[in-house]
């Protein structure tokens, strides 16, 4: 098993209990994050009890549509990202499939943050970044925005490691320093985009359905 | 004959170890080996120690005269925010499990390394870098906000480097929680053949349940620092009441971390003193199965404790009498390690090597701090004391009297496993009393003053606490010398102390089985484990003074 020696690294002996301990361990660095962003929900829920008109007032001027195509993007790419870690457990011969799977992951990871551009773009045009020039009148509408800002450049820029990570995987395995057959690292880095992609389905509806419904 | 010959086993070639294995700069700035990350973080702590003390010592030496003679209040007050930022994220945090913890785990395991080696040896690199940015505060002209970081001043009133220091401890919190998941993971992954769960040493058991609470409560705390830098940076209005924001949140999202972060700074410390007690008094450890549950137990309600530190906040009648009754329950396991601490010496042959002596002192001063914390978590009396010298008094009474005490206790329990040398123990002894004497001469002294209403962080208070102020500085400055003595004396070790044997105490640890200093991958041959930790005499017999195997020879006939 040449593949597995090339990846077994210190203080390993096993490379299927390295493996384990790989997942074991993003898992639990997940729980962490889970934390990172709940006490921002928590923040946002606190805040929303406190002032439910501004939310919903301030909630309204979100652009849905941004925020929609991006849900896609995003989940598209847990997709692709899922594929690539399924492959490199399948075979070796479906190394092109891990590759373009990766390549395909970073892409999109890259178009949800030029979409989440453009949205930026547009909420600082309409005055909706907190301070003295903040557009809505309503107290506490100020609050969703803080929320907004903070929470989606965090949101952000979890994103862009896991678009760093993922295309350092993709560098490595096409110049085959390490194979990608039963690599550890996909699946790890797998675990952590999926956490992103999950975040932002908490972060779609508080976001941009608040003033909407009903 | 050597132990391996003793043992049957065939001589292995020999090797250097830990220490001398390469000695380049580079070797120890690059080094993945968890013993020496382990030094580096010694070498770390003991820098931002020394920081954090000098600071409190002018503040204890303005505190002699009542009328604020040394320092303006401004000087007073970024002084004693230095000294509460650099003491807990920068030196009691770290101070046991990154050193100790990181030494000894895969040690008493039975592990080459810990389980991410390189995660390990970035987190140092984080934890350097953040001390860069808080060390920056302080020169750049200090941050005024006390350690606590509450709003609204933090966020709106002061003008001093808020941002820095935030910044600081924002990246700490995750060498603190990189460290944390490492730990989880090594002490789930790589146990060594035959090493139970409940086989595993009470060290371990504490660096794991620490651990825990530093993976699920540290990034709240930066969630919380973030909030207060994006409010300052970027105007965002998160607690700004005229806009609508929440002041006290801060202070929730704030206590939801730090007071799980007590017990990340006092777990270890009962840790640390678990496996020395039995070794002193030759005795099985009292209740190893409560002990466990008792750690787990305070880990898991230390979540649920953070409202007593908001009893004058405003938050409602019915949620401080829930905190105030969980704030009672979590005394329970607490009470439970100290009795079983203390049983553990009874029919035991106790000897007081200063290691003993530190780990003595941790029980009666964390007994005293714990049961100062009763009368805080009872709403009447916490209301007249808030914010007095009494709390000052009970929080040091723990994170100095007890974790601080059971650093120097591990520091000479594991010295000559460490170093390879041996100290000299009167010295030792001397420093152990002269630390206990002193510690209480410096904040017993707090407790009358705070309940007699003396108020903490002011520079000047009236003349009638000035008795008590001047047995406090009196105090503090035995203290200090007594925190000096070991770097002497420890220092001189390094040089001209004795060669350590494997085994100086005839512990039983599987620390112990390895050579003093450990050999780089720590192990020769794989261990395998057959027995509990702390087995020093057989199972329902008494203590005897004889080493272990001994002990067992006698024990078995």
């Amino acid at each position: 098993m040449s593949d597995e020696s090339a990846l077994l690294r210190e203080p390993w002996f096993d490379f299927g209990r390295q493996r384990e301990a790989g997942k074991f361990g993003i898992w639990v660095f997940l729980a962490s994050e889970t934390l990172f962003f709940g006490a921002l929900m928590l923040t946002y829920t606190v805040c929303r009890i406190e002032h439910p008109e501004a939310f919903a007032a301030a909630g309204r001027e979100t652009n849905i549509w941004y925020g929609t195509i991006n849900t896609a993007v995003l989940l598209t790419s847990s997709l692709t990202m899922a594929v690539a870690a399924q492959a490199s457990e399948q075979s070796a011969r479906l190394r092109r499939l891990v590759l373009s799977c990766l390549l395909l992951t970073a892409m999109l990871g890259l178009a949800f943050i030029a979409i989440k551009g453009f949205e930026y773009k547009e909420d600082i045009d309409k005055h909706l970044v907190p301070g003295a020039e903040f557009a809505l009148p309503q107290r506490g509408a100020e609050l969703f925005y803080g929320f907004y800002w903070l929470v989606t450049g965090v949101h952000a820029i979890h994103l862009s490691i896991g678009i760093a990570l993922v295309s350092r995987l993709f560098w490595v395995l096409l110049r085959r320093e390490l194979p990608a057959k039963d690599n550890p690292e996909i699946e790890v880095t797998a675990l952590y985009w999926h956490l992103v992609d999950i975040v932002w389905i908490f972060l779609y509806p508080l976001i941009y359905l608040p003033g909407r419904a009903s | 004959m050597t132990d391996a010959l003793l043992a049957g086993e065939l001589p292995l070639p020999p090797h250097p170890d830990y220490l001398r294995d390469g000695s380049t700069v580079w070797s120890w700035l690059a080094t993945t080996d968890h013993k020496r990350i382990a030094i580096l973080y010694a070498v770390t702590i003991t820098v931002f120690f020394f920081l954090g003390g000098a600071a409190i010592t002018a503040v204890r030496l303005e505190l002699f005269e009542p009328n604020g003679w040394l320092l303006t209040s401004d000087t007073y007050n970024k002084l004693f925010s230095f000294h509460g930022i650099i003491m807990v994220w920068f030196f009691l945090v770290p101070s046991i499990p990154n050193t100790f913890g990181n030494f000894l785990l895969p040690l008493m395991i039975g592990a080459p390394d810990v389980a991410f080696p390189r995660l390990n040896l970035f987190s140092w690199y984080l934890t350097i870098a953040a001390g860069a940015f808080t060390v920056y505060a302080l020169v750049a002209g200090g941050v005024d906000t006390g350690w606590t970081f509450y709003t609204p001043y933090s966020s709106m009133f002061s003008n001093t480097h808020v941002f820095a220091a935030a910044a600081g401890v924002f990246v700490v919190g995750f060498a603190s929680i990189a460290t944390g998941v490492n730990f989880i993971a090594t002490t789930h992954m790589l146990r060594a053949p035959g090493m139970t769960w409940f086989r595993l040493p009470l060290f371990v058991w504490a660096v794991y349940a620490t651990s825990l609470i530093m993976v699920l409560a540290t990034p709240v705390l930066a969630i919380s620092l973030l909030l207060v830098i994006a409010e300052r940076v970027l105007g965002l209005p998160i607690f700004d009441p005229a806009r609508g924001g929440d002041p006290i949140l801060f202070q929730h999202l704030f206590w939801f971390y730090s007071h799980p972060a007590v017990y990340i700074m006092v777990l270890p410390a009962m840790g640390v003193v678990s496996e020395i007690i039995p070794c002193f008094a030759r005795r099985r450890i009292f209740g190893y199965d409560f002990m466990v549950y008792a750690m787990l137990a305070i880990a898991g309600i230390g979540f649920f404790v953070w409202g007593h530190h908001m009893f004058v906040s405003g938050q409602s009648a019915l949620a401080s009498l829930v905190f105030s009754f969980l704030s009672f329950i979590i005394a329970v396991p607490s009470a439970i390690k100290v009795f079983n601490w203390t049983a553990s010496l009874y029919r035991g042959q106790i000897s007081f090597e200063s290691p003993m002596l530190y780990a003595l002192g941790f029980v009666g001063l964390f007994t005293t701090g714990g049961l100062s914390g009763l009368f805080l978590a009872s709403i009447p009396v916490d209301i007249h004391v808030t914010d007095t010298y009494f709390v000052v008094a009970h929080f040091h009474y723990i994170m100095v009297g007890g974790s601080v005490s059971a650093f120097f206790a591990g520091l000479h329990f594991w010295w000559p496993k460490v170093t390879g040398k041996l100290y000299p123990e009167s010295w030792a002894k001397f420093a152990a009393i002269l630390m206990y004497a002193g510690f209480n001469m410096t904040f017993l002294p707090q407790f009358f003053a705070g309940y007699l209403g003396m108020p903490r962080r002011y520079h000047t208070y009236p003349a009638e606490f000035q008795i008590y102020n001047v047995m406090s500085s009196a105090g503090a400055a035995v203290l200090a010398v007594a925190y000096l003595l070991p770097l002497g004396y420890l220092g001189w070790s390094l040089f001209y102390g004795g060669k350590a044997a494997k085994n100086p105490w005839g512990a039983t640890g599987l620390e112990w089985t390895a050579t003093s200093p450990p050999p780089p991958k720590n192990f020769d041959r794989q261990p395998r484990v057959d027995r509990g930790p702390y087995d020093y005499h057989a199972q329902g017999m008494s203590a005897g003074t004889d080493p272990p195997e001994m002990q067992s020879a006698r024990d078995t006939r």
